[in-house]
């Protein structure tokens, strides 16, 4: 199985140096590094792939930002009998079903009135709109806000975790030698649960980066805001040599992510 | 601990926001699954099985259904025997290139679903020649299967790793001692142990597998849809979406049920 994995990442990575054949839409064997200099020098791309990166930086930090304190309150605070409850109670949405969630955040954040489609269209709009009078209707932050919901649970689970295995004593006693409960925070918990939340991270970071299905249903399609469509249109063009060009931006990245990861100590904690 | 009482509330507070962010959206479609209104707005308005029987009644959803629970279980059993297998060999003893091995083990769900999906679609497009014989894999249900059980391996492999490092070396030994064959002792001492962890990564595995829609979408031949990929063609239908908050509620119900037994499952042995 890691063979034909494996075997299929390199083959990718040869198929970005095949030459298009203008003719017939097809990829030839003639090897050719034009396809990786116009995957690397296209600035609509790369502009792209920055914006892809800043979406799933953002989803990380607002997954840590619930995470900390959600996980802080579960393993420290709440009462040791429903510690496990509300754990498996953060854990079970995550199988409720990619497209199910999907489509309840498109639902969620519906604008009132007008709409291409029509029975989303009447009344006054989804839940946001209906029960708090605003939404941010089909955009990026709609995009962020649905992308943290889908991987909060993986940030949630190793920072609880590191959580866990910290004695409460450290944090008593860093209050014993005068630290403010920000200074503890900063000084204390941020180090000692840094690898927990880089093996969230992991999780939060690439799986929104590799996403453009759920941005493309909470957006409503109305523009391109991930670099993974991007790969799709260019596969459809069809321009399969340059698509797989445009894989390797990714590819790098997330090998890189994973590395700096291992660094930090995120595989112990995964 | 010790902790004023403004910082409890304040942290109890976000963890209750927390909660609500993660099933409010759920809830609401179930609801909506039920609403006679034909908007998404909340309060629905009044309650109907409509939509339901509809559901029941169209054949798109249902060979979808059958279609992904076919998928998920072939995927989920050829994943089951490869990660327990690599698993073993991982665990027992250390050899050149093990952290790379454990480090690839990790990429089919850290890389992004397209990357994987067009890789393993390159493949199997692809006549592959190996001198004596050369084929072409093809997309369609096999290729689908072959394509769920990389990741789905990931979910068993890190379920029975995990098992297998909180047992005691000790009991190996004190069976080895005792006379056991090397058979024996995995079919009495290791295997009992690590049963329940297989079950446990199983399920995960099956719901992994009947959830996945980017590697699906390019490794399944035409005239297969799963039940995401139905969704997905659906949702924008001017009249499906009552219907499409049915299947999306079904799923959820088939689904959370089995995740929270399986849950209970792999963490049944250290909790008594």
């Amino acid at each position: 199985m890691l063979v034909i994995y494996v075997g299929s990442l390199v083959l990718l990575v040869v198929a970005a140096f095949f030459r298009l054949d203008p003719a017939s839409q097809k990829p030839t064997s003639d090897l050719t590094t034009d396809n990786l200099r116009d995957a690397l020098l296209d600035t609509t791309a790369l502009r792209l792939f920055g914006q892809t990166v800043g979406i799933a930086a953002a989803v990380t930090i607002l997954s840590v930002a619930l995470a900390l304190p959600t996980a802080f309150f579960i393993a420290k605070i709440a009462p040791r009998w429903i510690r496990r409850g509300l754990m498996v109670g953060i854990m079970l949405p995550l199988w409720a079903g990619y497209m199910v969630k999907t489509y309840a955040w498109r639902t969620m954040v519906a604008p009132a009135g007008g709409n291409k489609f029509a029975a989303e269209g009447r009344g006054g709009g989804g839940f946001l709109q209906s029960v708090f009078g605003m939404t941010p209707g089909y955009s990026t932050a709609a995009v962020i806000v649905a992308l943290t919901y889908l991987w909060l649970p993986y940030m949630v689970l190793p920072v609880y975790a590191g959580l866990e295995r910290m004695p409460a004593s450290l944090i008593d006693a860093s209050g014993d030698l005068g630290a403010r409960p920000w200074r503890t925070f900063r000084s204390v918990m941020v180090p000692l649960l840094l690898p927990s939340i880089a093996a969230g991270s992991i999780f939060t970071f690439s799986l929104s980066l590799g996403d453009y299905i759920l941005p493309r249903i909470v957006i409503d399609g109305r523009q391109r805001v991930m670099f993974g469509e991007f790969i799709n249109a260019t596969l459809g063009a069809p321009n399969q040599p340059l698509a797989a060009a445009y894989t390797i931006l990714p590819l790098v990245m997330i090998v890189l992510y994973l590395l700096a990861m291992r660094r930090i100590g995120a595989f112990e904690s995964l | 601990m010790r902790l004023s009482r403004p910082v409890r509330w304040v942290l109890a507070a976000i963890t209750a926001l927390t909660v609500a962010y993660l099933y409010v959206p759920l809830l609401v479609v179930a609801r909506l699954s039920f609403t006679r209104a034909k908007s998404v707005s909340l309060p629905g308005d009044g309650w109907t099985l409509r939509w339901w029987r509809e559901a029941w009644e169209t054949d798109g959803p249902r060979e979808a259904l059958l279609l992904s629970v076919r998928v998920a279980l072939v995927a989920t059993l050829i994943a089951l025997v490869l990660g327990t297998l690599a698993a073993f060999a991982l665990h027992r003893r250390r050899f050149f290139g093990r952290d790379a091995v454990s480090f690839l083990m990790v990429l089919p769900i850290s890389l992004p679903g397209i990357v994987t999906g067009l890789a393993l679609q390159n493949t199997f497009t692809r006549t592959i020649d190996l001198g004596i014989v050369s084929f072409e894999v093809g997309l369609g249900f096999h290729s689908l299967v072959i394509a769920h059980a990389t990741f789905c391996v990931v979910i068993a492999y890190n379920n029975v790793i995990a098992r297998l490092r909180r047992m005691s070396p000790n009991l190996l030994e004190a069976s080895a001692d005792l006379g056991a064959s090397p058979f024996q002792t995995f079919r009495l001492v290791t295997f009992p142990l690590v049963r329940s962890a297989l079950l446990a990564g199983g399920i995960l595995a099956f719901a992994l597998s009947f959830d996945e829609i980017v590697v699906t979408t390019f490794t399944s031949g035409s005239g297969y849809t799963t039940l995401p990929q139905w969704i997905y063609n659906n949702f924008a239908r001017p009249k499906a979406p009552a219907v499409v908050n049915v299947v999306a509620t079904l799923v959820m119900f088939v689904s959370i049920p089995i995740a929270w037994l399986a849950q209970r499952l792999s963490d049944g042995p250290s909790h008594g």
